[in-house]
Formats: C-alpha cells, structure tokens, sequence
C-alpha cells in the first residue's frame, strides 16, 4: 500500500523530517540525510551566508533529491517572520517555510498568535506552510482556516529531549486536526518518535538528538526505523488497551454460538 | 521591578561568610538538582561558586557540556570587535583609554568605518561588535547612527558595545539596525565601583546597572552582559552576574541574553588587577553560570589564550571572538588612509591566531564555526 505524506502539492515516501542547525560539521548533514531517508530538511535561513565561501555554505551540503524546509527562527513578530519566507523565496529555496515565531527565549515557546498572523499572509503567497505551534486544538483549526498545510505541535521544548511532554494535547489535536499533524521539537529519542507515530502523527521533526549523536547517521536511521515502525503501527491498528485482563479466547463466547 | 532592588539586597549579604559555610553535600545537592531551566536557585549559584565546589569541576563540567550541546548543538558563533572612536572622558582605573592617559586619540570617519568593514568582512565575519570610548561630544548619535547604518551593509549582525544611553537614543540606534547590545556592569559591588570610577559620567552605579533594561525596552532583541574579572571578588561578582542575567531573561523574554567573563590583562597605562581570575575559577564560573541558566549565551574573547580557548569549546561557550584587534584602525592599518600613526589598544589580546585559525581549531575540537546565525530582517 502506498502511505505517503502529503504537504501542499508534494508527497513523500519518508515521515521523518530533519534539521541541520546543530551538526559539529556540515559535512555530517549528507551521509544523515542517505542513512536516514528523510526528504525534507529545515534550515534557519538567518544561517544561511550567500556570500560564504563553499565549505561554509550550509545548502551546498543538503542532497538535490533532499526538499529544503527553510524556517523563520530568530523572527520574533508576524512581520519578521513574513520577511524572512520572502527573503527564503526570492534566494531560491523553494515554497516551502517553517514558521517559528518565539517570544520566549528561556524555553523557546512559539507564539501562538504572531504564527497564526505569518501563517494567514503567507499562505495567501502561495507558500506551504509548516508553522510550529504550542499544542492547541484551536489554533491547529484556525491554521486549517488560515491555509497552513500542516500543522506543527511541540512535543516539549525546544532541544529538551523531553519527548512527549504535550502527548495529551498532541493527541488532541491529531484526532480534530484536518491538517497532517507533525510533532515537532522535544523528540529525544527514537521511542519517542514511535510513539508519536502510533498515536496518529503524519510525520516527526527530529534535529537535536541526531546532530548531537555520537553517529549521526546511525542515530538518523534509528529514528527512521522508529517512524516506520510507529506508523506501520498506527496503520495496523493494534488493540486497544483494557485496564483489567482479557483472555484472547473469551470464556463466555460459547453463550454468542 | 528593576534589577536595583535585588542588586541592593545583596550589597550587604555576607558572601565570604556564606561561601565559607558552604559544604559538599550542599554543592552535592545543587549539582544533582541542575539540568532544567529554572531548576537552580539563588542559592544553588552560590553554592556552585564556592569554593567547596571546586572539588566538584569534573561532575560540573560534564553537565554543563551535556547542556550546552542540548541547547545550542556543537556549534561556536564567531564575531570581531571594531573600534572606532579612543576618545573618552571616563577615569576607569583599569583602561589603557582612561581620559588620563596620554595618547594621540582617533575617531574614525565613515570613509575608514568602511576600509574597516572591509577588511573584517573580508575575512568571513558577519556579526561585528561596534565598540567606542565615552565622549559623546566626539562620538555624537548621528555619527553613530550613520556608523551602524553603514555597517548593515557589511554585516548580518551588528552589536553596540558603546556607553550607556537612554531608552530613546538606543531606540535610534536600533532603527539604524543595531540589533544587540553589550554592556558590562564591570564591578557589581558599589564601594568599589565607586573606586575604581572616580570621575566622569560612568561613576553613576545605577545609570550603568539598568542599562541593558533600557536597552531591551528599546527593542534590542539580545543583550550581553558581564563583569570584568580582575577588580572585586571574582566568586561573588560572578554571582551578581548571574543574578543579572537571569532577572533580564525573566523581565524581558524575548530577548536573548548572554554573559562574558572577561579578564583584565595588562592594558597600557592600566592598573594591575588586584583580584586575578585563575584559570580554574574563569571554568568554575563558566560551569556555573551554564547549570544555572542552561540556554545562556556564554562569550569568550581573545583576551584569553589560545591553549586556554581551546580547551573551553568544550565546557559550554557559545561564541568566540576571533582576529580581533582592540586598537582603532587595527583591521585596515596601514592602507587606511590617515591611519599610519601607532594607535593604542584598549586591552592586549593573547589569542592572536586569525579568523581562519580559530576557525580550524573549532573544526578540529568536533564543532561547527558558526560566521552568521542572524539577519537584520
Ligand atoms: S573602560 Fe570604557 S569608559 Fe572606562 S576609560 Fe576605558 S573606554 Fe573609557
């Protein structure tokens, strides 16, 4: 069966969406990317330097069969926000942009409400846009309004590793979203990733636990098998769970015959 | 609230008392406690700055690196200082431009701003650090205005280590599209700073204590502060520090906040440092601060030595100067037209490799050299 992502006018074969913000090299984003398979990758476009010199230019080390996710990080209001997608756009690094619109430095929280703004503008554009929200059944509906095509809820905070802190309010969100629902940021470990699969999550965003690995790559394909198995789970649907004990062969089924 | 009231109740906490009573088991406990934000107290800080704490550096260090990894990846921001202006009317005990040291002065006009920009932008930098003495009858808003206008077009980023202004006057200078402001308290205990800056407009304490709050009322979206290691007691002004930094990422928090801990080293016509720093209280402090503000920037000059910064990526510094020259014209001297003459530095630098050197060393300590990491957008 295919199961494919779908995010505006484009689908993927893979669920696990990367970043390339906190690599010890640049040259470990490549081989990453080919162990992980993951096709989509986001990339702060205040990092990006045109004028820097090749070994330094962060989109010369991104694979061509790779789409890039630049993000808005560092915007602070709506308005930024929309400069820098512009911005994005008009260098060349396609319709796609992750709104991240923080206002809170200590835990990096995203702003609700200047997201939303952002989000309104450019969709309009014509951009397809991934914004990055703190959990919320209604601001996930609003962005459907508004023309998103997904929707991005925290896990935890940003860098944490705390996993799921939010599950309740992801699961939420994933069982009123129209959007595909892609748990962003706190995802530490590959279990954590799996278990957001299961829940009924589109996709994952993973940055900080692989580009700080020991082996990124390895650490790459880990959380890609953990997508996949997630989602393979999901799709599956497994039992539900029971608080008390069931006998698989009941004892009274013979009463049913 | 501003940071006065919490600055004067510990202008009479007995920090030498405390800091004497502090235990093991208290660093201990303090220690197991820190790895989230906010987690750590006030007292959790003193404890970790104790000296009893010292005998804790290697557990305190592996924390600390763990958190800086989380937070901020295995990457070094790098950045320059440019001077463009020695004049000054302040009688800091402790600077080589102190208004009483007698030295040909320079400013700089915006045709060498510009040689200067090039030069620093010519070597990869892209977040540039505008510094000047204080005399603004010299260095006027408008020269400063035109100043950071012009730099927009060299750099990413541009940060203003400049002196203490208003609300309004940062309010320009941000217009102009400053983006950060840097400023260093450079002694938290008042007895002392009132020493050390007998006269002119940086012996009023409280004027240079809230600055970074009008600074960041003014819209500067990151603010750097610090204390300059050298003058009081380096354990309890680096706890002040601390203290400071973490009132601004609480009163203001969109605004990205990050400490320095510079050291005096020996300036022309200084005084000697009657508090040296040593090295392992520079890394306890470092430690410190990280445990107890896991998403604080921590900046690291060329003050310090190669062998020194080498060994530091690793215990949780985020940025890094590099090829920095403190004298006014250093970069473009001597093809910077009307800038032959010996100009005289504010502080000697002691890591002298290049941009691309430094560069090459944070390659090879397993990190990334970050030239860029924000836009004026
Ligand atoms: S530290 Fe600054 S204010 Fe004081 S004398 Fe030096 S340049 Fe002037």
């Amino acid at each position: 069966m295919e199961d494919r992502l779908i995010l505006g006018d484009q689908s993927f074969s893979s669920r696990l969406l990367t970043g390339t913000g906190k690599f010890a090299s640049k040259d470990l984003i490549a081989p990453m990317l080919e162990a992980s398979g993951s096709e989509l990758i986001t990339v702060a476009l205040r990092r990006v330097d045109p004028k820097a010199r090749a070994q330094d230019n962060i989109l010369a080390k991104i694979l061509d069969s790779v789409t890039l996710l630049p993000n808005t990080s560092g915007a602070r209001t709506a308005r930024e926000a929309v400069r820098i997608a512009r911005i994005s756009r008009a260098a060349g690094c396609g319709d796609f942009i992750k709104i991240e619109v923080i206002t809170d430095m200590q835990f990096l929280l995203p702003d609700n409400h200047q997201t939303l703004e952002a989000t309104n503008i450019l969709a309009k554009e014509g951009f397809i846009v991934l914004p990055d929200v703190m959990p919320d059944i209604t601001i996930a509906r609003q962005l459907h309004d508004a023309g998103a095509s997904a929707v991005m809820p925290l896990g935890s905070p940003i860098g944490s590793n705390q996993g799921l802190e939010m599950a309740a309010m992801i699961q939420r969100i994933i069982d009123t979203s129209r959007l595909p629902v892609i748990v962003d940021a706190g995802i530490g470990r590959p279990s954590q990733a799996a278990c957001a699969m299961e829940m009924g999550a589109d996709g994952v965003l993973v940055n900080t636990a692989i580009a700080t690995a020991q082996d990124t790559a390895l650490a790459g394909q880990a959380f890609a098998l953990a997508v996949k198995a997630g989602r393979m789970a999901y799709i599956s649907k497994l039992g539900d769970q029971s608080a008390t004990a069931r006998d698989s062969s009941p004892l009274t089924g013979f009463l049913r015959g | 609230m501003s940071f006065m009231q919490l600055a004067d109740e510990y202008q009479t906490f007995d920090f030498q008392g405390y800091f004497a009573s502090v235990t093991p088991e208290a660093v201990g406990a303090s220690l197991a406690r820190a790895g989230q934000m906010n987690c750590l107290d006030h007292r959790d800080l003193l404890n970790l700055l104790s000296p009893a704490a010292t005998d804790f550096l290697e557990p305190m260090a592996q924390k600390a690196s763990a958190l800086a990894v989380q937070y901020f990846g295995r990457t070094i921001g790098l950045y320059a200082p440019l001077y463009i202006s020695d004049f000054c009317i302040n009688h800091c005990t402790y600077c080589g431009f102190n208004s009483k040291t007698d030295f040909p002065r320079t400013r700089l006009s915006l045709e060498q701003i510009e040689q200067e920009a090039k030069a620093v932008s010519g070597l990869g930098i892209r977040h540039i650090l505008v510094l000047t003495g204080e005399a603004p009858a010299k260095t006027p808003l408008d020269y400063l205005e035109k100043a950071v206008a012009l730099l927009t077009r060299y750099f990413s980023s541009v940060a203003l280590e400049l002196f203490p202004m208003d609300e309004d006057d940062y309010g320009r200078l941000n217009k102009a599209g400053a983006d950060s402001l840097t400023v260093y308290q450079e002694v938290y205990e008042r007895d002392l700073y009132r020493e050390v800056h007998p006269k002119g407009p940086k012996s009023d304490y409280a004027f240079r204590l809230l600055t970074p709050e009008r600074g960041a009322r003014a819209g500067f979206r990151a603010l750097n502060i610090g204390t300059l290691f050298g003058i009081g007691d380096p354990r309890s002004e680096a706890f002040m520090a601390g203290l400071h930094a973490r009132f601004l990422e609480r009163a203001f928090p969109y605004v990205e906040v990050s400490l320095s801990l510079p050291r005096m080293t020996r300036a022309d016509g200084g005084i000697a440092p009657k508090n040296l720093h040593s090295d392992t209280g520079f890394v306890q402090t470092m430690l410190a601060w990280r445990l107890f503000m896991p998403r604080v920037g921590i900046n690291v000059s060329t003050r310090e030595s190669a062998a020194f910064r080498d060994q530091l990526i690793h215990l949780g510094a985020t940025r890094y100067s590099a090829g920095s020259k403190t004298d006014v014209g250093g970069y473009s001297v001597p093809s910077n037209p009307g800038l032959e003459q010996e100009t005289t530095v504010q502080f000697e630098i002691t890591d002298t490799r290049s941009v691309d050197d430094v560069a090459c060393m944070i390659r090879a300590a397993g990190c990334q050299p970050v030239f860029k990491d924000w836009e004026i957008f």
